[in-house]
């Protein structure tokens, strides 16, 4: 059998399995109260309806991925022969990591950022901005595809769209009772007078007002966890955490630096982001959708000791001695 | 990889298949046969340098185990992707040698945990009319792939003959489990032994 220094991170595993788990919970919770409010209102078939139509919507977005993402970001997708230097680092990395290759696409922008796409590893797509490709060298370029490759490898699409599913039924839910405030509202002081209970949509505005916000702080952590698991594997890919370390480094300081006001349309594209483009101020660490450079850097220098500590019985059982 | 660990983010190094190295030489044999192409008695192997020192002492200690006898010793180079490559050399007529240096750097990487480093490694041959031919190993797939350059050697032509790649994945099928997804032989431009 053969020897590995990859060593698995139990604590981050631990917090990321529990952090989805509270995000399934919240979906059912949610859809179970309303059920239960609405039942005695006459409302209680609608609400699976918009249960479905969330994940629905959910699936529209998860299985439409690549393109949405492609086509907001405005980046064409290049042959081997337009960009030779970058499809021979990801042909690389995909034969290291024995996983199909994505398709690469390139985005003419300033800004220093890269992203993964697709539903699926067959239907994927990285994204590398020219802003990114002019600052990095060609072995910091290499440690941020090994992170979004690992993005691709670890479905992560796939596991946002479903976390984000809770919030995005809320969402719905918000605007459909905002409306039934209106319309609903006159017409059950008529019908019901005598039911002295709080009306439905009152109680679905609130519900799912605290459902949103509860799933907006667990979807940005969660997050958080599969940028620092990608991190870890991409730096296990590559075999250099230093030059992913120095790569972010790099591109974070310069995001910050360039005017939001430039930024404001890569708004809805972040999660995916390797730096996000955004310097919020204040609830930041809460919600930001990634870790703080510092835990990014700390996390790497843990790869780098992995990586470089003797097996057992390691140093000095070499030849001639 | 199992769907639980790609939700989880745990998607592990991918440990080199290296078994399959040693059905070359057979390979060889049917290449002699059936078309020009001899071996150069040359071949490499490439794979990633991880930081650190162990690592480096791995290398080391390979280094200087291959040197340790009578043949030609190995060439170290890095090429433009980041990749280290070490050529060993054996007589052309003695392919199993050679194929005995290339599994021991695979042997020594994996016995210090550097398994996944293993990218690929490459058996350089060639015909009468000096045209090259490498049949490179894939590691993680543990699968070959033939790669053909077009052009004099150390030319700054990049255009690779994938007719003769063809034919040559046509007479290997039977010897060699051959990468049967073509966008998998990707070319190795300028890699050392060939």
């Amino acid at each position: 059998m053969a020897s590995t220094r990859f060593i698995n991170d139990r604590g981050l595993t631990a917090r990321m399995t529990l952090v989805m788990f509270l995000l399934g919970a919240l979906f059912v919770a949610f859809v179970v109260v309303l059920m239960g409010a609405a039942a005695n209102t006459g409302y209680g078939g609608l609400i699976p309806v918009i249960g479905l139509v969330a994940i629905g919507f959910a699936w529209f977005q998860w299985y439409n991925s690549d393109k949405l993402a492609l086509k907001a970001m405005r980046a064409r997708v290049v042959t081997p022969e337009e960009a030779p230097e970058l499809h021979g680092v990801i042909d690389r990395l995909c034969a290291l990591a024995d996983m199909p290759k994505p398709r690469v696409a390139i985005a003419y922008t300033d800004m220093p950022n890269a992203f993964a796409t697709g539903r699926s590893a067959d239907h994927s797509a990285v994204c590398v901005t020219t802003g990114i490709l002019d600052r990095l060298t060609a072995e910091e370029m290499e440690g941020v595809l090994a992170h979004e490759l690992s993005h691709v490898a670890h479905r992560d699409v796939l596991v946002m769209t479903l976390a984000a599913s809770a919030g995005i039924a809320a969402g719905m839910l918000t605007r459909g009772a905002q409306y039934g405030m209106y319309f609903g509202g006159g017409n059950r002081r008529s019908n019901n007078n005598n039911n002295n209970g709080i009306p439905f949509w009152l109680i679905a505005l609130v519900v799912s007002l605290v459902v949103y916000a509860v799933s907006f702080f667990l979807t940005r952590l969660l997050s958080r966890y599969r940028e620092l698991c990608a991190d870890r594997s991409g730096a296990f890919l590559t075999q250099k955490p230093a030059a992913l370390a120095s790569a972010l480094t790099k591109i974070s300081g310069e995001v910050a630096a360039i005017p939001t006001k430039d930024l404001r349309e890569v708004q809805s594209m972040n999660a995916f982001f390797i730096t996000p483009a955004i310097s919020g101020m204040g609830m930041r660490t809460l919600t930001s959708t990634h870790p703080s450079l510092e835990q990014r850097l700390e996390q790497l220098a843990k790869v780098s000791a992995e990586l470089g500590k003797p097996m057992d019985g390691g140093f000095g059982l070499g030849p001639g001695r | 990889m199992g769907l639980w660990d790609a939700l989880t983010g745990r998607s592990k190094p991918v440990q080199a298949n290296i078994d399959s190295l040693f059905s070359l030489p057979a390979a060889a044999i049917t290449l002699q046969t059936t078309s020009d192409f001899t071996p150069t008695g040359v071949g490499s192997v490439c794979f990633r340098a991880a930081e650190g020192a162990a690592f480096a002492q791995a290398n080391r200690d390979l280094v200087e185990l291959l040197d340790n006898d009578d043949d030609p010793d190995v060439e170290q180079s890095t090429d433009s992707f980041g990749f280290t490559w070490l050529l060993a050399r054996q007589s052309p007529d003695d392919l199993p040698a050679l194929v005995t240096d290339l599994h021991t750097v695979n042997t020594s990487l994996e016995a210090q945990g550097f398994g996944p480093s293993l990218l690929c490694s490459l058996v350089g041959f060639t015909d009468q009319g000096g045209r090259r031919l490498g049949l490179v190993y894939l590691y993680k797939q543990g699968t070959f792939y033939p790669f053909a350059p077009a052009g004099p050697a150390g030319g700054s032509g990049r255009q690779r003959d994938n007719l003769l790649e063809l034919q040559v994945r046509d007479l290997l099928q039977g010897d060699l489990p051959v990468e049967p997804k073509l966008d998998r032989w990707m070319p190795l431009w300028g890699a050392p032994g060939l």
